[in-house]
């Protein structure tokens, strides 16, 4: 659906782009000029400046905020707190238990961090692109997610695992001709390419509809010059804060199903039935 | 889809056909390195610190709940031994009382018999003093007596001797004396 989204959006793209003077959304945005490191793997763009940027305010959370911590919290630490204790509460204790939450939860935080991080900076100003909206970090963080579940099922389960896996028990023999691949396909191909792709898709979707609203709004105030159809404009603007709202509330959902489906795929990992 | 995906790349500025879909060297690169560098301040620094605030809030709890209930055990123990003394102090008290009655009762019957014996005592050197001062008065009277009938009886011998008319008058004046005397003693008495 979100291909079909873009497709669209790019088509629009080609129309608007003949009608002249009206800026609209294209993939391009997800890759702008290299300004440093040319040619090296270490390329250096404005989305990972942003990336950095926001790797540099999470620490600055992480090692200023945690550093006067209250056995009585006092309004600035619970506020430091409390990301942390949803994580742990929220996602690891409650889908793990305590003791593999626990194990778990430097993964689980991280990853969480880093997602809700990223994705927030598509609706700070200046910023206006959130750092999970190019393909590389969401596929990263699928992977390690990827690893982790099956390092923790082999290191659990040595041997079972990967035969349960692909061999649910108490199904039929003949049926594994269907179960087993369709079992392979599903734990090991589908889920880290779902993560990558709902991340991205959610955030690359999510700057497009944004860019267009205000670049329409724009366009129908000033560049067609201000006539009958800028009334327009206040439509597109309206629906621009609005998506922007929206956008806040995706940035947030899309950190908590990551970590979410992060520890449910540990947990079923972990499950005694392997 | 492939070909939505195609067209995505041609609109894209990606140097391959899958477009926003195939990640860049770099863009995996620096996902990789600010994962890394987010992972171990987390890990290291982080969740250390919060865990380490956890566990001392648990504890600060666990030791508050402790306290308290050993407040309350002392209070109740202290309450138990300060009704104990309150019941042995009532005890104590009415034992007191009771001895206190029975002292009186023993002093005031000490008091009477004692002021019994006095009187008695009393009583009985009254009764000797007045036997005592009878007897003596008996025996002054006897050697009154003695005195006067002696002087009665030589003066009746010695009138008898000149007249007999001197003889009574003597006898009378003798008698009116006796009189006088006796008269004189009864005022007296």
């Amino acid at each position: 659906m979100e291909i079909a989204l873009l497709h669209a959006l790019t088509q629009l793209t080609t129309a608007a782009e003949d009608g002249g003077g009206f800026h609209a959304p294209t993939i391009g945005e997800f890759f702008p000029p290299i300004v440093l490191f040319a040619g090296t793997p270490f390329e250096m763009n404005r989305i990972m400046i942003i990336r950095f940027l926001v790797m540099l305010v999470l620490l600055l959370f992480v090692v200023v905020g945690t550093r006067s911590l209250k056995v009585v919290p006092t309004r600035g630490s619970s506020l430091i707190e409390f990301p942390f204790n949803f994580v742990r509460n929220n996602i690891a204790y409650e889908i793990l238990g305590e003791k593999d939450g626990r194990r778990f939860l430097p993964l689980i935080t991280t990853i969480f961090f880093v997602v809700i991080g990223m994705n927030i900076t598509s609706v700070i100003p200046f910023l206006n692109i959130a750092g999970t909206s190019v393909i590389g970090l969401p596929l990263v963080l699928a992977v390690i997610s990827w690893g982790a579940f099956i390092y923790a099922g082999l290191k659990k389960h040595p041997g079972a695992f990967i035969k349960n896996s692909l061999f649910p028990p108490g199904v039929p023999k003949v049926l594994y001709l269907i179960v087993t691949p369709i079992e392979f396909f599903s734990t090991f191909i589908l889920r880290p390419v779902t993560l990558t792709l709902r991340l991205t898709m959610n955030m690359l979707v999510g700057h497009l509809l944004l860019v267009l609203f205000f670049s329409a709004t724009w366009f129908f105030f000033f560049q067609q010059g201000p006539n009958l159809f800028s009334v327009f404009g206040v439509g597109t603007l309206v629906f621009g804060f609005a998506f922007t709202l929206f956008e806040l509330f995706v940035a947030a959902l899309q950190a908590y199903i990551f970590a979410l489906l992060t520890a449910v795929y540990l947990q079923l990992s972990l499950a005694d039935e392997h | 889809m492939g070909g939505l995906i195609l067209m995505a790349a041609e609109q894209s500025g990606g140097n391959t056909s899958l477009g926003p879909l195939f990640p860049e060297l770099y863009d995996v690169v620096w996902s990789l390195v600010i994962f890394i560098v987010i992972a171990i301040v987390v890990t290291k620094v982080g969740l250390p610190r919060i865990n380490a605030m956890l566990d001392a809030r648990t504890a600060a709890i666990q030791g508050n709940i402790d306290k308290a209930q050993a407040a309350q055990r002392e209070a109740d123990e202290a309450l138990e031994r300060y009704n104990a003394q309150l019941a042995e102090a009532r005890v104590e008290a009415g034992r007191i009382r009771e001895q206190a009655r029975e002292d009186a009762k023993r002093i005031v019957a000490e008091a009477q018999q004692q002021a019994g014996a006095e009187r008695d005592r009393i009583i009985a050197s009254g009764n000797a003093q007045v036997e005592a001062s009878r007897s003596k008065a008996q025996a002054e009277l006897r050697s009154e007596v003695g005195v006067l009938a002696l002087g009665l009886a030589s003066g009746v011998i010695g009138e008898h001797l000149g007249d007999d008319r001197n003889a009574t008058a003597y006898v009378d004046r003798f008698l009116a004396d006796l009189d006088a005397e006796r008269a004189a003693a009864g005022t007296r008495q």
